[in-house]
């Protein structure tokens, strides 16, 4: 049998098992508990995708298994011209299709008023889409792909042709349609009728724009103090950052490797633990306060929770991403500049005004965009620190769970900080775009980097020395506070936080898992080693096809994936709330969500590890593969994947880190039945339990030092096994690097 | 080892990359069994040429036939050919022996079996032993050898090698390519191997086809290429050649005769008409003599002794001729007076 044929049986299979062997629509107590086969498939809710169009009378159904007749009839032609359009017709018709009567048609009939005037009214709704319509939804994707493949698109290569169409398929399902539900949902009223009504108030309301700071003397509307206090942030960690690089890389301080650790710390760091140690440091009970009070007899402040206090928790957890970035540029300036300006009779000073930080701007001015997104995107910290005074990512928090309840708000405050973060990106990728002077990979040049002027090493170090003993201090904290009893009150030492949430017990023969962490914590890593898997997955496919594959839309489908990555995590975790609600597809308090959340966010960062990598390939290899009769999928299998495994171990951790520290999409998301450890965490903070929540971070921060850890040992140990060239060329391309651009 | 040797057919194949043309309606017919060279200078168009037929590219328009069969949309899994890179391309993480059975095991082969077709294969290039070894542990010359193993086990219809031994040392180069062409006549495979190097082309092919900035400048058998060029640019790339304009005096049919300067001579005719035309004169067809008196007089202006040659650079009224002459005794000091006469052999008439 042909391949084409192979492969368009195996698309036929899935598409008839959506159609005739599970539910079409989703089942309400879960599709895994199968609980649906005592009804199925004569049950109205339960019947499959054939029997709801023929014996429950869905038009809309039988038309897409009409659809799906065109395409087996296709598949019994020759190869020819006429069958590749019938399969390209068939696939992109009924995708269209599906997704229009998905939208159109809701639980009590037409969605819009303009369909009902046009078609008349429907006797009924129905559901959201279940596993049988994602399996059909999937055939008929397969089929316009095969169908391009067979027009010779791409060269004629099925995989390749499938995975992209594939990949747009979801990027749209889980990025787009969100955002853009986001959109509409800013003009809705609550029963879904368009209503500009709430927009308009909302993004005319001076609590948002009000300058008042600068002129009046009052607080300024939250958009601008989340932006002011970005730039700041920014500004803040961009030149903490510029001088732990120069110190780490032009000085000669002796525990540079200790300072190169410090770059792993964001990753591994839960974002609103800063914030907590903070806390029992200037907090009103914390320990620095309750000093200072008791020896110059003032009162303990509130000056922490406030912006005052986002920033500091900010820059201290932003200026290790900035240090990693900046690393990389100011060890880029090649050092015969600096030798060449020195010949030219100019001393250090100016070689290093003149020539060197020149050289470094467009690696600052990225460091500072960073740094920008990161502060907007920020959650945790704010969350934890700013009480009545939020900033918009809160803000949008508190406009859907809290009293307020005002989705239209919500979405409006949403969109004004995407403005904000994709105007940042922007600029990054458009404007800084080909602006560097840094060699990117610093090799090929000899010579040594000339020492910093006299004074400005000092500088430097009076700088860098007291931040970084700042920052142990706030990690040590998150350590110590764990085993204290109430910090400040009572600050004996003590195991009762760590009883409390990590107890555990043995009854008849079994382990009973008694503290309130465990719940949690399970879920949080079972979560995580689901989605990282399919993160690294998903992520160096999309790698491998930007790398090696020359496709029509190939830059606009990279833009587009990285600019995912810019949306800050409250935009899609409010996004995914107001997406998944509703027909046609529910996925809210389902792991579902979770899981598809972490791939679709993460994912961003497997491709730039796995561009990377894969860049270094020489592509000679995979036509090798190809003319020795390899399809693609087995060239990625039995070559590019061997060769990439670092990057795929770095993609894979990097991932699985993630899952476990996000919080700003999650929190909208997690459910009783599924809640992760993050957003557990924070809902310690709000009820002051300090305690039992600063135990639970550290606890997370081991697990996960023990993990990379683990794998970094795994890797080591692969290059010590096999003496490979190109497998240690990419070695150094592991974790750290992975955060340094967002 | 294999009998399936096919023909290869290009009609009117075109390739665009964006507004690039890098292929101007190529057509061209490989006979089954023969070694064909594409020959032309960096950025012709050979690779893209190869690789069309690999099915790496597809062309923007005509149909390529491999043994018969139209595989213009079939991709390059699926085509009965096999490639050689320049870069041999060997899987760095797999051992010689699973880097030949590779292509076996992807058609689909039992392991056993394909192991024991690769040490066959192996043997076939005089490498039985180094399965075990990784591509990183094996010289130059041999990764060489195990990527023609490599694409010969699988019985292709047709083998394609581009630049095969640019990445070996000069004198290594000599060797591999007699190996390749002898294996070819051995086993009777179609090659069409690509290079930018005259001299090897001559030495290893059947015929030779010459491109020219995405189109074919001539085709045919290297002698017929070196001795009866279809133009300047032919006879300057393949051999060296003093391309000197002339004047043609008559033709018999089978000698003309032709009048540079003053001096007259034979030339095989290739139905050349009378009236001015040009000559390709190899180096070393040209005779110096020194003298005051000439009918067609020259100038030594530069001379380089050459161990078992000297080169000389002459000032003519027909331009400056390259001279390579085996009498190194003479070395004619520069500014010398010469008079310059032709052998019989080693010119051609350029009819355009
Ligand atoms: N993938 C490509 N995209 C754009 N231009 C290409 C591509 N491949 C080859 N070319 C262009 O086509 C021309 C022929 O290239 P090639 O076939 O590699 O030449 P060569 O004869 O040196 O092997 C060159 O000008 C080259 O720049
Ligand atoms: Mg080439």
């Amino acid at each position: 049998m042909e391949r084409s044929d192979r492969r368009l049986n195996i698309a036929l299979g899935i598409g008839l098992a959506g159609l005739v062997l599970v539910p079409w629509y989703r089942i309400e107590a879960g599709f895994y508990g199968l609980s649906w086969l005592k009804n199925f498939p004569t049950g109205s809710a339960e019947a499959p995708g054939i029997l709801q169009a023929f014996e429950f009378g869905r038009w809309n159904l039988a038309l897409i298994a009409l659809i799906f007749a065109v395409a087996i009839a296709a598949r019994f032609l020759r190869v020819s011209a006429l069958r590749s359009n019938l399969l390209i017709a068939a696939g992109g018709a009924g995708i269209l299709f599906l997704v229009w009567q998905g939208l159109a048609i809701g639980y009590t009939g037409w969605s819009w008023t303009i369909n009902e005037t046009l078609f008349g009214p429907l006797a009924d709704g129905q559901p959201s889409m279940g596993a049988g319509a994602g399996l059909t939804a999937l055939a008929l994707v397969l089929f316009f792909a095969f169908g391009l493949a067979e027009r010779g698109v791409l060269r004629g290569d099925a995989f390749v042709v499938a995975s992209i169409t594939l990949l747009v398929f979801l990027v749209a399902i889980f990025v787009f349609y969100p955002v853009g539900s986001m959109f509409v949902g800013a003009f809705q009223s609550f029963d879904g009728s368009f209503d500009p009504s709430g927009f308009v108030r909302n993004i005319q309301d001076p609590s948002i724009w009000s300058l008042d700071c600068l002129v009046g003397g009052n607080r300024c509307g939250i958009a601008w103090r989340t932006f002011f206090l970005a730039v700041l942030t920014a500004s803040g960690s961009t030149i903490l950052g510029l001088c732990f690089a120069l110190v780490a890389t032009r000085t000669r301080f002796p525990f540079k490797k200790g300072l190169r650790l410090l770059t792993i710390l964001p990753i591994i760091t839960p974002p609103f633990v800063i914030g907590l140690a903070l806390i029992l440091l200037f907090g009103r009970a914390g320990v620095v306060t309750q000093q200072i009070s008791h020896i110059f007899g003032v009162e303990p402040g509130r000056w922490l929770y406030g912006l005052t206090g986002i920033w500091i928790a900010q820059v201290l957890s932003f200026t290790p991403i900035s240090f990693l970035v900046l690393i990389g540029v100011v060890e880029g300036v090649s050092p015969s500049m600096e030798e060449a300006s020195q010949t030219l009779r100019a001393d250090r000073w100016r070689t290093f005004w003149r020539i060197s930080l020149p050289l470094m701007k467009p690696g600052l001015a990225n460091a500072f965009l960073i740094g920008f997104i990161e502060s907007m995107a920020d959650f945790g910290n704010p969350l934890v620190l700013g009480g009545s005074h939020g900033v918009l990512s809160t803000e949008i928090f508190f406009a859907v769970v809290g009293s307020q309840n005002d989705p239209s708000r919500a979405a409006v405050l949403a969109i004004i900080l995407l403005v904000f973060t994709l105007s940042a990106f922007l600029a990054q990728r458009l404007w800084l775009a080909g602006k560097s002077f840094a060699t990117v990979t610093g090799k090929a040049d000899s010579g040594a980097h000339i020492a910093l002027p006299r004074s400005l090493s000092i500088g430097v170090h009076a700088i860098v020395i007291p931040w970084a003993l700042f920052t142990l201090v706030v990690y040590g904290m998150i350590l110590v506070g764990g085993f204290v009893r109430t910090w400040g009150l009572d600050n004996t030492l003590t195991f009762e936080h760590y009883q409390r949430a990590f107890s555990f017990a043995f009854e008849n023969g079994a382990i009973a898992w008694t503290g309130v962490a465990w719940n949690s914590f399970w879920t949080t890593m079972e979560i995580a080693l689901i989605s990282a898997p399919l993160t690294a997955a998903v992520g160096l496919l999309t790698a491998y096809l930007i790398v090696r594959q020359r496709f029509f839309g190939r830059s606009v489908f990279e833009f587009a994936l990285m600019m995912s990555f810019a949306i800050p995590g409250t935009v899609i975790g409010i996004s995914y709330v107001m997406a998944y609600n509703l027909p046609p597809l529910e996925m809210t308090g389902t792991a579902l969500i979770l899981i598809a959340c972490f791939v679709f966010r993460n994912m961003p960062v497997g491709v730039r590890g796995g561009v990377a990598a894969m860049s270094q390939l020489d592509k000679s290899l995979d036509e090798a593969s190809l003319t020795l009769r390899a399809t693609s999928f087995r060239t990625i299998r039995k070559v590019i994947l061997p060769l990439l495994r670092p990057a795929i171990v770095a993609a894979l951790v990097y991932s699985f880190v993630r899952a476990i520290t996000s919080i700003s999409a999650v929190i909208f998301l997690v459910s009783a039945q599924y809640n992760m450890a993050t957003s557990y965490i924070v809902g310690l903070v709000e009820n002051g339990e300090y305690g039992v929540a600063v135990a639970y971070s550290s606890m997370l921060i081991v697990v996960m030092i023990v993990i990379i850890t683990g794998f970094q040992l795994l890797v080591g140990e692969r290059r010590l096994r096999r003496e490979n060239r190109v497998a240690t060329a990419f070695v150094p391309a592991a974790v750290p690097q992975e955060k340094a651009t967002p | 080892m294999n009998n399936r040797t096919g023909s290869v057919v290009f009609t009117n194949v075109k390739k665009q990359f964006g507004s690039f043309t890098a292929i101007h309606d190529l057509s061209l017919d490989i006979e089954p069994g023969t070694l064909v060279t594409l020959l032309g200078p960096s950025g012709c168009g050979k690779t893209t040429t190869l690789r069309m037929l690999a099915g790496l590219e597809h062309p923007t328009s005509g149909r390529i036939l491999i043994g018969g069969k139209d595989v213009t949309m079939l991709p390059a899994n699926e085509r009965d050919v096999s490639m050689v890179f320049q870069s041999y391309a060997l899987f760095p993480h797999m051992s010689v022996l699973e880097n030949v059975a590779y292509g076996l095991e992807s058609s689909g082969m039992k392991k056993s079996e394909a192991r024991q077709r690769a040490e066959e294969g192996l043997t076939q290039v005089g490498l039985a032993g180094y399965g075990q070894r990784l591509p990183a542990e094996l010289s130059g010359g041999q990764q060489q050898r195990v990527a023609v193993a490599r694409a010969l086990v699988l019985e292709p219809q047709v083998l394609l090698l581009d630049e095969p031994l640019s990445n070996l040392d000069a004198r290594l180069r000599r060797r591999v390519r007699t190996e390749i062409r002898e294996l070819q006549q051995r086993l009777g495979f179609t090659a069409v191997y690509v290079t930018h190097d005259q001299e090897e082309a001559l030495a290893v092919s059947d015929r030779i086809i010459v491109m020219q900035d995405g189109v074919i400048a001539q085709q045919g058998s290297p002698r017929e290429l070196y001795e009866a060029p279809a133009s300047s640019f032919i006879a300057d790339f393949i051999g060296e050649a003093n391309v000197v304009p002339c004047e043609v005096l008559g033709n018999d049919g089978t000698e003309a005769i032709i009048r540079v300067a003053r001096l007259e001579h034979r030339v095989p005719a290739r139905s050349a008409r009378p009236g001015p035309a040009r000559i390709a004169v190899r180096p070393n067809a040209i005779t110096l003599e020194a003298a005051e008196e000439a009918a067609f007089p020259g100038s030594i202006r530069h001379a380089a002794y050459l161990g078992d040659h000297v080169e000389y650079e002459v000032e003519t009224e027909a331009g400056t001729l390259f001279v390579v002459d085996p009498a190194i005794d003479r070395n004619l000091a520069p500014a010398t007076n010469v008079s310059i006469g032709f052998h019989h052999r080693g010119i051609a008439i350029i009819n355009n």
